[in-house]
């Protein structure tokens, strides 16, 4: 059992596990009860679990814990809170862009990411910065608009 | 105030998604303890108090059995509710679809949430309303005529002071029977509905708090994985158990063919899922996709069936002078939820409790307790969010899967599946093939249609899935699939003197069917309104104006009439021919209901048969309007969601197993892939809402075959539109 160190959403944490390729997924959902991070492919492809690390946005189900050590996360919890959103989280909201919202924490911190690098983002850049984030719901209309909402553009 | 609902509070009332309504939808999402406490409450659909509570603090719970996938109606039925009982929206609460608490309203399915769901609890709030006005006139000694419920107190209309809802009810029952002629409020006053209120539950959403049942947890809770049979009818031959041994906890649960593991972390069950050395019997019992067209007219069949006849359509298509023809493919299809199906599960001393996201909670406690051999009473399902669902997709299975687990364990279970299984095992929209005649009188209109139809037979409307976790298991279960109304929309909503419709029954499916979003409609509007283009043509009419020709409804007049002005449609008949098309498509939802109208503007690439969608328009009506902004997100995803299984998607299987089992063997439409939308909502808040969920699925294929015929002359007729479709059309040319 190793013990690995690492911050998330501002703390210090040290999380043991038996695996040092276990997916820093399961560590933040069961070990650190961050569940607003999902699970939906595992694999890479969806782009559910997606946090940000050091300011990329990251896919946690296939990065090892053993990867993490030492550096700095952040989950969709740490962004903001209902009462204190993030801006991303408040233009999600303001323009109602999750339906079931699963695929929401993925395209929140895919968003808050691009937007903390290129804050006047277009919208061709947010649908680039999205391409490999799924939705099956059809929110992705809304979504854009929220992005933009954020970027200071007209939705 | 702004207490979200946390894991613990969940615990603490059991488990119940309550949903409280906050000022300005800001989300209260909470769990009132009175939720618990209501426990044994009437369930009865007849009973006023099987949907409504009115605490002695005034607030109200409303115990509703349909759920929110997602859609929008955990705002909407609360808005009907407290318009009708003259409340606010904040001090209202919903518990869903939990089998010990709200009567059983159906599945959420067939967009009935509204159209039955909402509007039972509308007449049950204007019952209470009634009811609270006649106490009101009681105690202020006035004639409840001089009365009206407002802001949760019985007030005199002139004005003065009035008395709480909590001072007159305070948490005792009603002991009403449900009036169907309770009057509704009339539409001209209506303060809440028709507004566009935000959804409860979305801040939640977008902050990582809302708790879907993915993220529910007991305590003592093991984490279990199905291991699911190498190819579909396979037999264990061999499990070995050695192979998991070093891996901390695990163990294996076998019941005959169902295998699972389950261990304290996560983790460590999907490292012992993977690690796990199973040997199957070789089982080939499949057709293979690319063989499904062929199967499907080949037979067996168990019947044939006339839908619907009138006049003479062989004599009248025999006479007529121009006759066309056309078949058309809708391939196999997953609902592709974004999360794999989830469940909790708490099977122990006799009674089990399953958190699950089935549409249909009531059904699946039967159904549970069927196979867990306990009586009903003893088993409840509790509704909790899970991905969106579109359809039947895996969650019924898995919470089957968790409580049978659970059961052989003793300790709650929680079973989460893999992608690969919700792709690989989810059932399936089934396959559906259409051939049509059509021919034209010498004034250019439609004389005569057939449509020929070849349908499993298994898609029938029957009453309940097989199983997987009981098949394996071989534990006995109700049989038979539901896939929804599969054969409606399959003639012309024109005017048409002779029109036969036929289905030959095929005895099986391919795949384990459920019904998906729009079931049958959306191919059968695909083929149907992709035929009237190509009639429209022959005649050298204008695509709408031939339509309209043929429509005498005026609502339908006014869906199409908007859709072309919102896209400013230029009256030509097609092919155009230049690369850029527009193509329109209209349906009158089950000939009964909701009316929708779309257009699109569409880009194709002659050389790489790439299709890009840059516009899509959408007139559409369903009567009353509750929450214009839920309606209209209801409609952008049926459009997105609907572009997506036509241009992108085919679920492909071998003689074995499905082998479309993630998101790159099974592409779905991504964001740059999204065309701009205009949607125009019309409302008419003196009919009947009608349901909105699925509606506005059904024109998108034709619009987009239309429109790609006008850009380039070919036409499709098999989804989805890969590139090399389109080439192979293009090189075809007119036919
Ligand atoms: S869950 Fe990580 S990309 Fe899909
Ligand atoms: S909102 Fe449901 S998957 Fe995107």
């Amino acid at each position: 059992m190793a013990s690995y160190r690492f911050s998330v959403n501002g703390a210090a944490r040290t999380v043991d596990s038996s695996d040092p390729d276990q997916p820093l997924l399961y560590v933040l959902r069961n070990a650190l009860g961050l569940t607003g991070t999902k699970f939906g492919c595992g694999l890479g492809q969806c782009g559910a679990c997606t946090v940000i690390i050091d300011g990329d946005a990251v896919r946690s189900c296939i990065t090892p814990i053993s990867a993490i050590a030492g550096r700095s996360v952040t989950t969709l919890e740490g962004l903001g809170t209902p009462d204190t959103p993030h801006p991303v989280q408040a233009a999600f909201i303001a323009e109602q862009a999750a339906q079931c919202g699963y695929c929401t924490n993925g395209m929140v911190m895919t968003s808050a990411a691009l937007l903390a690098r290129q804050p006047d983002a277009t919208l061709n850049d947010a649908k680039l910065a999205l391409a490999g984030n799924l939705c099956r719901c059809g929110t992705h209309h809304r979504i854009l608009r929220a992005v933009m909402r954020a970027a200071g553009r007209t939705p | 105030m702004t207490a979200l609902l946390s894991r613990r509070s969940v615990l603490k009332a059991g488990g119940a998604m309550v949903i409280g309504l906050g000022p300005a939808g800001r989300a209260l999402a909470q769990l009132a303890p009175e939720a618990e406490a209501a426990l044994g409450k009437t369930l009865d659909l007849n009973e006023v108090d099987g949907f409504i509570a009115i605490h002695a603090d005034g607030s109200v719970t409303l115990f509703c059995g349909k759920v929110d996938l997602g859609t929008g109606l955990r705002i909407a039925i609360p808005q009907m509710a407290a318009e009708e009982l003259g409340i606010g929206l904040d001090r209202i609460a919903m518990v869903e679809g939990d089998s010990a608490l709200t009567p059983n309203q159906g599945s959420t399915a067939g967009s009935t949430g509204i159209v039955r769901g909402g509007v039972q609890i509308r007449q049950a709030a204007a019952t209470a309303r009634e009811a609270l006005i006649r106490m009101g006139a009681e105690r202020l000694g006035r004639p409840a005529a001089e009365l009206d419920a407002t802001d949760g107190q019985i007030r005199p209309k002139a004005g003065g002071p009035g008395i709480g809802f909590g001072t007159l009810v305070g948490d005792r029952r009603f002991n009403l029977k449900l009036d169907a002629k309770a009057p509704l409020r009339t539409p001209a006053s209506y303060k809440i509905v028709g507004q566009p209120i935000a959804r409860p539950d979305v801040p939640a959403k977008v902050t990582g708090r809302h708790v879907y049942v993915h993220d529910f947890k007991l305590p003592g809770m093991l984490h279990a994985r199905v291991i699911r049979t190498a190819s579909v009818g396979a037999k264990l031959l061999e499990v070995d158990e050695a192979s998991i041994r070093d891996i901390p906890g695990a163990r294996i649960v076998r019941i005959n063919d169902f295998l699972a593991v389950v261990a304290g972390d996560e983790w460590d069950a999907v490292r012992a899922m993977r690690a796990l050395k199973v040997r199957w019997t070789e089982s080939t019992t499949l057709i293979g996709h690319e063989r499904v067209q062929d199967w499907m007219r080949a037979g067996p069949f168990m019947a044939d069936e006339v839908l619907s006849k009138k006049g003479d359509a062989g004599a009248s298509l025999a006479a007529s002078g121009q006759k066309l023809s056309g078949t058309y493919y809708w391939p196999l299809q997953t609902h592709g939820s974004m999360g794999p199906s989830c469940s909790v599960a708490d099977v122990r001393d006799g009674k089990a409790t399953i958190w699950s996201a089935s549409q249909g909670t009531h059904r699946l406690q039967q159904i549970c307790a069927r196979i867990l051999d306990l009586q009903p009473a003893n088993v409840r399902v509790v509704y909790l969010d899970g991905a969106g669902c579109y359809g039947m997709n895996g969650h019924d299975d898995a919470s089957v899967d968790a409580a049978m687990i659970s059961k052989a364990i003793g300790q709650p279970v929680r079973l989460q599946w893999m992608r690969e299984d919700e792709h690989g095992w989810d059932p399936k929209g089934p396959p559906q093939l259409l051939s049509l005649e059509g021919g034209l009188d010498s004034d250019g209109r439609i004389a005569a249609w057939r449509t020929e139809m070849w349908l499993p037979r298994a898609t029938a409307n029957l009453p309940n899935p097989p199983l997987l976790g009981p098949e394996a298991a071989n534990i006995p279960q109700m049989q038979g699939l539901s896939t929804g109304l599969i054969t409606q929309n399959a003639e012309p909503p024109y005017a048409v003197p002779n029109v036969q419709v036929l289905v030959h029954w095929l005895k099986d499916s391919p795949l384990r069917p459920s019904n998906i979003r729009a079931p049958g409609k959306v191919a059968n509007s695909f083929a149907v309104e992709s035929f009237i283009d190509d009639l429209a043509t022959a005649a050298r009419r204008d695509p709408v104006a031939f339509r309209l020709d043929g429509l005498s409804d005026p609502r339908g007049i006014e869906v199409l009439t908007r859709m072309a002005a919102l896209m400013g449609w230029q009256a030509r008949p097609s092919p155009q021919g230049g690369g850029l098309g527009r193509g329109i498509a209209y349906v009158h939802y089950k000939f009964n209901e909701t009316y929708v109208a779309i257009g699109m503007e569409a880009q194709v690439d002659r050389a790489t048969g790439a299709i890009r969608v840059q516009r899509v328009a959408c007139a559409h009506d369903c009567g009353l309007v509750i929450n214009p902004d839920a309606l209209r997100q209801q409609i952008e995803g049926n459009i997105l969601q609907t572009l997506s299984r036509t241009l992108f998607e085919e679920v492909t299987f071998d003689r074995g197993h499905v082998t479309s089992v993630d998101w790159m063997s099974y592409p779905i439409l991504t964001m740059p892939d999204v065309p701009e939308l205009l949607i125009d909502v019309i409302d008419r808040p003196n009919e009947p809402p009608l349901g909105a969920g699925e509606a506005a699925c059904a024109p998108v294929p034709a619009a987009l075959a239309n429109a790609i015929f006008d850009a380039v002359g070919a036409r499709l007729r098999t989804v989805p539109f890969t590139p090399e479709r389109v080439k192979a059309a293009i090189a075809r040319g007119f036919a």
